[in-house]
């Protein structure tokens, strides 16, 4: 038997990941409840005028989902690091940036989709208008998967550190920056009826450019992490 | 690889390694090679770089100065070539313990150039381990841990063994059954090097040592 | 040939010899430095005219402007240092690129500083979220996330390889945050027009400007020399030459 195809050891490592979040489900939760209890806050720190709400609800579910993603980054890499099965990884017969695209994908699909889900409840909570729902979707389905892979290049270079969870939030918000103008702006747009194609298509764009480049850099700083 | 020098090459070869760790030299222009049947043995104190040796030796720290050959060729260019024929078994047993034992050979056959004569039972078989295929590796002893690492290194075509303290955990019957697996694998044509405490006894393998504290 | 060359680049990089030449080459660039910097001062405070918007105190953009032009700068150097020092293994490379980081925070906060006590005559507010100064405040956290993780990382090799990432996937970004912070600036005017004119060019105000640049750049690489040379020593710290250096021989 050869090695197996680049396409089934993505497979494989997204399975076992996959298997292993399904295995410790109870922890799979906590992002999600940050995500709720964040944006929950603002109203009790703003006051309940609902068009002040209004008015800032695209913009704090965007920085909640920001802060939810920032909790949960530290998950991608930390159990393997600690086994010494992130090791194994490095010396795959199998390129590492696609197994870090496999280890990135499931962990979107575990702390990033969640976030899509609830986002109705949050839209409610905030009075968010029918028609910016929609948006505020798309921007989730194509901003968190932004969010966990360049997350992954902080994670990479600060799995080793001991204290690595205060400087990762130091690296990884000011990339995440672009992210959250031009996704909240397409919220606040779309709820004023204005068409957001421009928006949506830099956050495309955005996704496409991380997509690409996000795994080698990923790659790059695990071997540096690791040695 | 199609190479006309590959006939002349040792199939493994390091030249003048140095390793600095923590602002100290710890070992400068260390040479040596590997046929396949030979396995080389790190002897030395601790803190002496045997550990970093066995890191450098599998391409996962960067040697501060020295090259690195499979078969004449840079291990770092070869990249994912090289990895195929090597195994690499650290400190840390490298198992999930969420997984279980044949969730984690599955998914190490995967990563590598899965074996064709061994299948994931007969590698478990072969350490002992015969029977605890679905029980979480969680719950397994650290001893039993220990050999489903060692089981990694017989479910991929690697022939080249890199191992840091694989006796660790180990009572006498697994240092046994592990001997034997070195035994075996030296005898058909493949290559190790490794750190142990323990005394090794390699009855018919051409052993070479190298003490890092010399 | 290739090898032989690379091989020779490696010795002038030895870091005994950059210790010693860059020594000798700091003053080269620090009293020039002084000098084009009166000369500026002279020319931006003394002898341009007042503008006609915006009075006396737009004399700060000879500050202002030359600070968050180094700020990039600087931040392309070290990444392009870094780079260099990633993929052929140039120790100096990687010296050059971690001293560069604390001067190009440096310029990043001054222009920051200016940035304020610009905005404060005019708009009467110590801080404004113009599109400048907010990606100089991104910028700012870029650099400091360098400085960070290069002072966790124990082993200073293995910190200068994951710092080179680090600027390299920050100078990729550069330009996208720039982009996105100058078209949420657009965006979100209110009711004042909080942008940061630059006064009409006049040259009698440009030539003090551009020595001020100048300046700055001298001042740059005199300062990066320097604290190169404490990195050089401080990694080198166990080598002979050093030693002999903090311990001078007995004759």
């Amino acid at each position: 038997m050869s090695t197996l195809s680049l396409s089934s050891a993505f497979g494989l490592l997204l399975r076992r990941d996959l298997t292993l979040a399904y295995r410790r489900r109870a922890e799979l939760v906590n992002p999600l409840l940050f995500f709720v209890l964040v944006t929950s806050l603002f109203p009790l720190g703003i006051g309940s005028d609902s068009r002040l709400i209004q008015a800032v609800g695209p913009g704090v579910i965007w920085v909640a989902a920001l802060l939810a993603a920032l909790l949960s980054l530290d998950s991608m890499f930390r159990s393997d690091f600690e086994d010494g099965s992130l090791e194994q990884f490095m010396l795959s017969a199998h390129p590492v940036s696609i197994l870090v695209l496999a280890k990135v994908l499931a962990h979107w699909l575990v702390t990033g989709l969640p976030l899509i889900l609830v986002a109705p409840l949050l839209a409610v909570l905030l009075s968010l208008p029918g028609e910016a729902l929609g948006v505020l979707l798309i921007t989730l389905t194509l901003g968190t998967p932004i969010l966990s892979l360049i997350g992954g290049v902080g994670v990479a270079l600060t799995v080793g550190l001991r204290r690595g969870g205060v400087i990762l939030s130091l690296l990884v918000l000011p990339l995440y920056v672009p992210v959250l103008i031009f996704a909240s702006n397409a919220v606040e747009t779309a709820a004023a009826g204005i068409p957001t194609t421009g928006q949506i298509s830099f956050l495309a764009a955005l996704l496409a450019l991380s997509l690409t480049l996000a795994p080698l850099a990923t790659a790059a700083s695990l071997r540096i992490s690791l040695s | 690889m199609a190479n006309s020098n590959a006939q002349n090459e040792p199939r493994f070869s390091a030249r003048r390694l140095e390793c600095i760790r923590d602002d100290r030299r710890l070992f400068s222009d260390l040479s040596f090679s590997l046929e396949p049947g030979q396995a080389l043995v790190l002897e030395g104190q601790n803190g002496s770089g045997k550990t970093s040796l066995l890191r450098i030796i599998c391409g996962i720290r960067l040697p501060e100065d020295g090259e690195l050959l499979w078969e004449g060729e840079s291990i770092f260019k070869l990249g994912p070539e090289f990895h195929q024929h090597i195994a690499y078994l650290g400190h840390k047993d490298g198992n999930k313990l969420d997984l279980t034992p044949f969730e984690n050979l599955n998914m190490a056959r995967g990563l590598g150039k899965a074996s064709e004569a061994v299948d994931i039972e007969a590698a478990l078989e072969r350490v002992g381990l015969y029977g605890f295929e679905d029980i979480p590796t969680r719950n397994l002893s650290a001893g039993q841990q220990r050999r489903l690492a060692i089981a990694r290194l017989l479910v991929t075509e690697a022939n080249f063994w890199i191992l840091d303290e694989p006796f660790t955990s180990l009572d006498r019957q697994g240092i046994e059954t592990v001997e034997g697996l070195f035994d075996t694998h030296l005898a058909n044509g493949g290559m190790a090097a490794l750190t142990t405490h323990h005394r090794i006894d390699l009855a018919r393998a051409e052993v070479h040592r190298i003490n890092l504290s010399a | 040939m290739w090898t032989l060359i690379v091989r020779f680049l490696h010795q002038m990089a030895s870091p005994q010899y950059f210790y010693r030449i860059a020594g000798r080459l700091v003053p080269w660039f620090m009293v020039p430095c002084a000098l084009l910097m009166l000369a500026g001062l002279y020319g931006g405070l003394i002898l341009a005219p007042p503008d006609y918007q915006q009075g006396e105190s737009y004399r700060i953009i000879f500050i202002h402007v030359p600070s968050a032009w180094m700020s990039l700068f600087v931040y392309v150097v070290m990444a392009a240092a870094g780079v260099i020092g990633l993929v052929w293994r140039i120790k100096l490379a990687e010296v050059v690129a971690i001293s560069s980081a604390p001067i190009g925070a440096s310029f990043t906060f001054l222009a920051l500083v200016t940035g304020s006590l610009w905005g404060k005559p005019m708009w009467g507010a110590w801080w404004v979220w113009d599109a400048r100064l907010t990606s100089e405040l991104i910028l700012l956290f870029l650099y400091l996330g360098v400085i960070s993780l290069y002072s966790a990382i124990e082993d200073k090799r293995v910190a200068a390889r994951a710092v080179a990432i680090l600027a390299l996937v920050g100078v990729v970004n550069i330009p996208i945050i720039h982009y996105s912070v100058e078209w949420w600036n657009t965006l979100h005017q209110g009711a004042t027009i909080a942008k940061f004119d630059k006064p009409s060019m006049h040259t009698s105000m440009l030539i003090p400007l551009l020595l001020m640049a100048l300046a700055f750049k001298l001042f740059y690489a005199g300062v990066v020399l320097m604290r190169a040379r404490c990195e050089v020593l401080e990694r080198e710290r166990n080598s002979r030459w050093v030693q002999s250096l903090v311990e001078p021989q007995t004759r």
